[in-house]
């Protein structure tokens, strides 16, 4: 079974997929640590903000933002698998209507999210 | 005059009598568009080298007696076609992640005995006499468990499944949506005897949701599906079994 996952371009994507949660838990560390120097004060607090503006946070930013994006369309192509079968107005629910809800969702919590931090920052 | 064209179709044989391991073998088959890889195979055990030993009956995708590995994808012999194959060689092995018997033989024992252990037939939910008459279904409730029901037992899912590669103890995909099969079904009152292949770790814990299982299945069971929400079950019952010990799957 050695390199198993490398025999198949099925499989690759797979290995992806189960990849881009490593990227989730890495951003997970950088917002915990984020919360941590909030709680020590505004010297920690900007000291933070700082880092995150160097060059080497914000090319980490973009490569985990690129996998979040891979972790997003992965787990809405999955989702459909995972949900028992639901019937809507005697018609089943279809797997292209699950993923693409996933994708409206995120998308529309997405906009909200910038429109709330914009009206913040005003 | 028709041009007779001929493909490569290289076999891995295993003969345990005097092979040490598989070797490959290799054959100049004639063939015309609409051949199938089966009718290939019949044609090197009928004139070209009878000691070719390979399983097959209905040759239309429904008895599930012909999976094997084609170029590396687990495929029912009688439903792939040299014509897609094409220049070749094409490349035929036994199914994947089974023993070999001989050649493209393998090793259903241990297949089998996972679909009996999980009852599969359906289990009244109170005793009924034959004066009662029929079960009666709606379409939506035979909807639930229909496309469960198409499964051949051709086992190209357990081919396709990395988990059940790495660990062949894993119930697997083929036997797991036969489970939901019956659980699904308005008739069955089993689910409870049911429920430890389910809860086990090699029971829908060992699925990661690889998808490959339902990508291979030439019935569009979708198996990948029965395995994984059954994870919510399988949850759900593991929390109610903790609430209420007195709740056993007798």
């Amino acid at each position: 079974m050695q390199g198993w996952w490398r025999r198949d371009p099925f499989f690759v994507r797979y290995m992806v997929r189960e990849a881009t949660a490593v990227a989730v838990l890495v951003y997970a560390v950088v917002l915990t640590v984020g919360a941590v120097r909030l709680a020590q004060g505004e010297a920690a607090w900007n000291g933070w903000l700082a880092a995150l503006r160097s060059p080497g946070s914000v090319l980490l930013h973009v490569v985990l933002l690129v996998a979040m994006v891979v972790h997003a369309k992965s787990w809405f192509e999955i989702m459909p698998k995972t949900m028992p079968m639901i019937v809507i107005g005697g018609r089943r629910l279809s797997a292209t209507t699950i993923t693409r809800s996933g994708w409206a969702a995120a998308v529309i919590a997405s906009i909200a999210l910038f429109a709330w931090a914009a009206w913040w920052r005003a | 005059m028709a041009e007779s064209k001929t493909v490569e179709i290289q076999v891995l044989r295993y003969r345990p009598e005097q092979d040490d391991k598989p070797v490959w073998q290799s054959y100049a088959v004639p063939f015309t568009d609409d051949m199938s890889v089966l009718q290939g195979l019949q044609h090197i055990k009928d004139e070209l080298d009878g000691t070719l030993s390979f399983r097959w009956s209905c040759r239309m995708a429904i008895c599930g007696s012909c999976g094997m590995m084609v170029s590396g994808k687990p495929k029912l012999s009688c439903q792939t076609f040299l014509r897609d194959l094409l220049p070749g060689p094409v490349r035929i092995e036994a199914l994947a992640h089974f023993p070999i018997e001989r050649d493209l033989v393998v090793s259903v024992g241990e297949f089998v005995k996972k679909l009996e252990g999980i009852k599969p037939y359906l289990i009244p939910k109170v005793p009924r006499t034959l004066a009662e008459g029929e079960y009666l279904q709606t379409p939506a409730q035979v909807e639930q468990f229909e496309q469960y029901s198409s499964c051949i037992n051709c086992m190209l899912c357990y081919s396709a499944c990395p988990q059940y590669g790495l660990d062949p103890d894993f119930t697997g995909p083929g036997v797991l949506a036969l489970l939901h099969r019956y659980n699904a079904d308005s008739r069955d009152g089993g689910r409870e005897q049911r429920m430890e292949v389910l809860n086990a770790q090699e029971g829908v814990w060992s699925c990661t949701a690889v998808g490959y299982c339902s990508e291979v299945c030439p019935k569009h069971v979708d198996p990948a599906n029965a395995v994984n929400q059954n994870k919510v079950n399988s949850a759900r019952d593991y929390f109610l079994r903790f609430l209420s010990p007195k709740r056993d799957s007798s």
